[in-house]
């Protein structure tokens, strides 16, 4: 069992969700979030009075996955996350120590589903 | 067929008689002046929406409380007190009759009038909230819009309007010409503008406007879309503002309103533009802003100017406003979240000022002569224009300075530093505006 941590850009999350679904992944969880990384700040400006903007608005997708799941799904987030800039964001793969499904009291893989 | 219908409109018409149009003409007086009332009234939503366009989301309870008490305590205040003074007869200073409806006949151009100018006077008390938005104390809010509606308004709206009923001012009977202000931009957005300075001044800037070395920081509005419909909301009200003004159901309406549009899209076009030269970008909310400017600024003209009088009004108000608004921001670092003193204050008077440039009633047919300098007028009417703009200003930002210091003395004015950051709504008021908790 594995858990998949992925920070995407915000309008690449319909093209990442159409391949997981395509490879028959559908649960998972999506968090807006802000982060910083090697992108440049953006400069707003409010009433002439200028911002800088250091966090810049982020997709987290979290997936818990059993292990031969675990391609397809970094596969997916990669074709559908990248755009080749800095700022496409990173996947990170840990392992989960158990899982159980609050509906049933189901545990370990049955319950990832 | 088209002469069986002409033939037939004669005949109706040879049996108007000529009190029937005047009755009708009375009609129309009051259905005209009603709805430019009616529109007035809603600037209230308007000027709610860019206040809280331009603040943020924790205070936004905050000014809906405070548009709504302004006026609904205002309405009652300038009902009992400052209609009397402003249009009762006056002893040269302020009118001392007509208090809580003594002079009503008790025909409807009474109650027409008093409505009238009851949310002429709210809009000028309305002015000063979004300049001391997110930092003073509910209560002291109130007891200032007691003030402005009910005797600082008033007595100085005496001087220059007093005639439209029984009072008579002296702005109204200078040597050189009666003072013109034809909609209030000095009577009413001037004034309010010179009072929200002083209560901008007298409140300080919201923590975190500017940082401890001095530098100018932005704290961002918390809805944009809000403000620019709050712009449309305003646009809309003034073609009551001013072409109500008339409070006659006439032609001269359509020009005014007119004249309106034009200086309103000049100022929102060189607004952007100034934007666009000094920031490479058209910014939204000084755009928005533009708009506003040329409105206020051609509402002292609005009868008496040109089309071209007109678009340079606007046009100029519009980069007044741009100016006027880095200015005071950073250079004089005085907090006025929404803009209202350079809104208000600083293109109200331009606008009235320009009355003594741009007036051309000749030109227009509707008087002998023309009174703008640019018009053959001389210089006359812009030495009335001075003197009224003047008074206004210095009678405006001292009694505001009087009013709010007392406040603060007496029971303070501002709201404590954790309410501050808090957020005044859940402080203030006991709710957020845009619910949050768990």
């Amino acid at each position: 069992m594995k858990m998949i941590v992925a920070i995407i850009q915000p309008d690449k999350l319909s093209r990442v969700k159409k391949l997981l679904y395509e490879n028959n992944i559908k649960r998972f969880f999506v968090h807006d979030c802000y982060g910083h990384s090697d992108e440049d700040s953006i400069i707003e400006r409010y009433r002439g009075v200028e911002m800088q903007v250091d966090l810049k608005k982020k997709v987290r997708i979290q997936i818990a996955v059993n292990d031969h799941y675990v391609e397809k799904a970094v596969n997916a987030i990669l074709a559908g996350g990248k755009s080749g800039k800095i700022g496409d964001g990173k996947i990170f793969v840990y392992p989960i120590e158990n899982c159980y499904r609050i509906a049933s009291g189901e545990e370990g893989e049955i319950a990832i589903g | 067929m088209k002469f069986l219908l002409t033939s037939l409109l004669i005949l109706a018409a040879q049996n108007v008689f000529a009190d029937d149009l005047q009755t009708i003409q009375h009609n129309l007086n009051v259905v005209w002046t009603c709805l430019a009332a009616f529109m007035v009234f809603f600037m209230q939503a308007g000027f709610a929406l860019v206040e809280m366009g331009l603040t943020r989301s924790k205070n936004a309870i905050n000014i809906i409380m405070k548009n709504l008490m302004d006026f609904s305590i205002g309405s009652i205040l300038f009902f009992f007190l400052g209609y009397g003074l402003m249009f009762g007869q006056s002893n040269g200073l302020f009118g001392t009759t007509d208090f809580m409806l003594s002079g009503v006949t008790g025909d409807s151009w009474s109650y027409t009038f008093i409505l009238f100018q009851t949310v002429f006077a709210a809009t000028a008390a309305t002015i000063v909230s979004g300049a001391m938005a997110e930092r003073t104390i509910f209560t002291s809010y109130l007891i200032y819009s007691i003030f402005i509606t009910g005797i600082i308004y008033p007595i100085s709206g005496s001087w220059a309007w007093g005639s439209l009923a029984n009072g008579s001012g002296w702005l109204e009977n200078l040597s050189s010409g009666a003072f013109i202000d034809f909609a209030g931009s000095t009577v009413v957005h001037s004034l309010g503008g010179w009072l929200a300075l002083a209560g901008a001044i007298t409140i300080g800037p919201r923590r975190g406007k500017y940082g401890p070395d001095g530098s100018v920081l932005a704290i961002p509005g918390h809805n944009i879309p809000f403000a620019a419909l709050g712009v449309f909301i305003l646009w809309l009200a003034w073609f009551g503002f001013n072409a109500g003004s008339t409070t006659l159901g006439d032609g001269s309406i359509g020009r005014i309103a007119f004249m309106t549009n034009i200086s309103a899209v000049c100022g929102a076009i060189s607004a952007m533009l100034l934007s666009w030269i000094l920031y490479k970008k058209p910014d939204a909310t000084m755009s928005l802003n533009g708009a506003l400017a040329g409105l206020v600024a051609i509402t002292a003209g609005c009868a008496n100017v040109s089309w071209e009088g007109a678009a340079i009004i606007g046009l100029i108000a519009g980069l007044l406003v741009v100016s006027s608004i880095i200015f005071i921001d950073s250079k004089l670092k005085i907090d006025d979240p929404v803009g209202a003193v350079s809104v208000h204050g600083v293109c109200g008077a331009w606008g009235t000022l320009a009355v003594g440039l741009f007036g051309a009633e000749k030109a227009l047919g509707i008087a002998e002569a023309n009174s703008g300098l640019f018009y053959g007028g001389g210089f006359s009417q812009l030495l009335s224009q001075l003197i009224g703009v003047g008074t206004f200003m210095a009678y405006g930002f001292l009694s505001g300075l009087i009013l709010f210091k007392t406040i603060k003395k007496l029971r303070g004015l501002r709201v404590t530093e954790e309410e501050e950051y808090v957020g005044l709504d859940i402080q203030e008021h006991g709710l957020e505006a845009y619910y949050e908790s768990k």
